[in-house]
């Protein structure tokens, strides 16, 4: 089986094959990322355009280096230094890049749909590396890579999702991917960071973490948007931290070799406690490594389509 | 009207001249290289792979020493990548040794456009500076579109341009063989 799509929007329509074929082809490039010479010529003459119009430092990154890393040429578009602050709308700046030559393009933005409505109108690849409330999909490859890899497979793992899940794509694609590989996936947060009818995604909700907490097999906590906090969707940060925080206690109530994962930026002492970011449980640098090969494979299979 | 399609294959070299060529290339390897201390076997995937293997073996019972083995992907640094139809299926790099300034030899099971050859130089060059980079092949059947010239030959087979020259391998579920396959197109 070859993949056969033009964008990566989301993976709400994806296959639980065509995940396993990003998979596949993600594992080849972290040999590639280990050499002396990290680099390999499978996209040379393709470019790859960023454009992010929300702040991003990690996923911007990670695309850079993941297309570097192939031999593709990378150029960077930030809203503050475009046209787009003298008024073009997104398409137009889309027109642009595409009658540029570009091939790739990677998508940031605060409206969820954005990337799908420049997949639909222009021959560019399009990736959504982050659309509003919507979905982050490469994050949840890296973590689905990183779960995969440490626990042999997904299938029937238990896994927690922690935090503002109303407010987070980075869930809502993890929600899909795990679902889809099987897993059996619990949400843990204060009612007013659960979207209403989130069971009928198939999972289990929760409000009380030490009682989700046990016996899993997985955390994934989420960052707490401290800049949400004027929206009083909880108390203080101090209420959140003592009822959501990840600390070492909660930790053992967990199973024996539970995996701890952050997609970060990690908000220390808030949603996960200082000695569990740096304890033995804790996979959030491996995510880290394990994105740029997700988004080299991703590019690399997106590159192969004729 | 039915097109069936017959194949009709032809065998050049059966598992005992198979195993004599690969024993005459590990006496070869060690006699040019006056030994293997500073020689590493790569086998470029998949055929190559199994031939290095056996290479391996054969010098190290006849020299009673351990060379180095290593497994190459030359997927990536294919000249054809955006003109296959089928994607090819990207397997792993695996060189666990560095490789500057041994010999390396490259291992392929037939020698042909020498395409695949000029990438798996490229891809080597990308872990290091080899001293030497020398070709290892079991069946060279010409056609050459680069420069390009093996330094061990197995066996050298005259074919015409669309003739397909196969390799089948024990260790691919195979008997071990070197076949010329044949296709002919019936329409009935």
């Amino acid at each position: 089986m070859s993949f056969k799509r033009k964008d990566l929007l989301g993976l709400a329509s994806l296959s639980q094959e065509e995940m396993a074929l990003i998979l596949d082809a993600a594992e080849p490039f972290k040999e590639v990322s280990g050499r002396e010479i990290k680099k390999v010529p499978a996209l040379r003459g393709k470019t790859v355009i960023n454009l992010f119009f929300e702040p991003s430092t990690r996923t911007r990154t990670s695309f850079e280096l993941a297309a570097k890393r192939l031999s593709a040429d990378v150029v960077n578009f930030s809203p503050s230094s475009s046209s787009v602050m003298k008024g073009e709308t997104l398409l137009d700046t889309a027109r642009n890049i595409e009658f540029m030559q570009a091939d790739i393009l990677v998508l940031r933005h605060s409206s969820a749909g954005a990337a799908e409505i420049l997949a639909r109108n222009s021959r560019l690849s399009v990736i959504n590396a982050g659309d509003g409330w919507h979905e982050h999909p490469t994050q949840a490859l890296s973590d689905l890579l990183t779960i995969q890899e440490k626990k042999g497979q997904v299938r029937d793992l238990h896994v927690a999702i922690v935090g503002d899940v109303a407010h987070s794509r980075v869930a809502r694609s993890n929600i899909y991917a795990l679902t889809k590989m099987g897993a059996n996936v619990r949400v843990v947060g204060p009612p007013t960071m659960i979207p209403l009818c989130l069971h009928r995604l198939g999972v289990t909700v929760y409000h009380d973490f030490d009682e989700a907490i046990s016996g899993v097999d997985v955390v994934i906590m989420l960052r707490l948007q401290l800049e949400r906090q004027g929206r009083s969707l909880f108390p203080s940060i101090r209420e959140y931290a003592r009822l959501y925080g990840l600390t070492a206690e909660r930790v053992q109530r967990a199973a024996k070799d539970v995996l701890v994962m952050h997609p970060g930026p990690v908000n220390r002492g808030v949603e996960i406690a200082h000695d569990v970011v740096d304890g033995n449980a804790a996979v959030i640098l491996e995510q880290v490594a394990n994105g740029v090969a997700v988004r080299m494979g991703l590019m690399y299979l997106l590159s192969q389509r004729n | 009207m039915t097109q069936t399609k017959s194949r009709h294959e032809s065998v050049i070299m059966d598992r005992h001249e198979m195993t004599r060529a690969l024993t005459r290339i590990a006496h070869e390897i060690l006699e040019r290289n006056k030994g293997c201390h500073d020689v590493g076997l790569v086998g470029i995937r998949t055929g190559g792979v199994y031939l290095a293997q056996r290479l391996k073996q054969l010098v190290s019972q006849i020299e009673r020493t351990d060379v180095v083995l290593g497994e190459l992907d030359i997927t990536l640094y294919r000249d054809d990548l955006a003109l296959r139809k089928n994607q090819p299926v990207l397997k792993k790099t695996d060189i666990p040794f560095h490789i500057s300034d041994l010999k390396i030899i490259l291992v392929d099971d037939v020698l042909f456009t020498g395409r695949t050859i000029r990438a798996a130089m490229d891809g080597l060059m990308d872990l290091g500076r080899p001293a030497e980079i020398q070709l290892a092949v079991l069946v060279d059947r010409g056609h050459r579109q680069l420069p390009i010239r093996a330094n061990y030959v197995g066996k050298n087979i005259p074919t015409a341009k669309d003739e397909n020259i196969r390799v089948f391998l024990e260790e691919l579920g195979e008997e071990d063989r070197v076949s010329k396959l044949i296709e002919a197109e019936r329409t009935a």
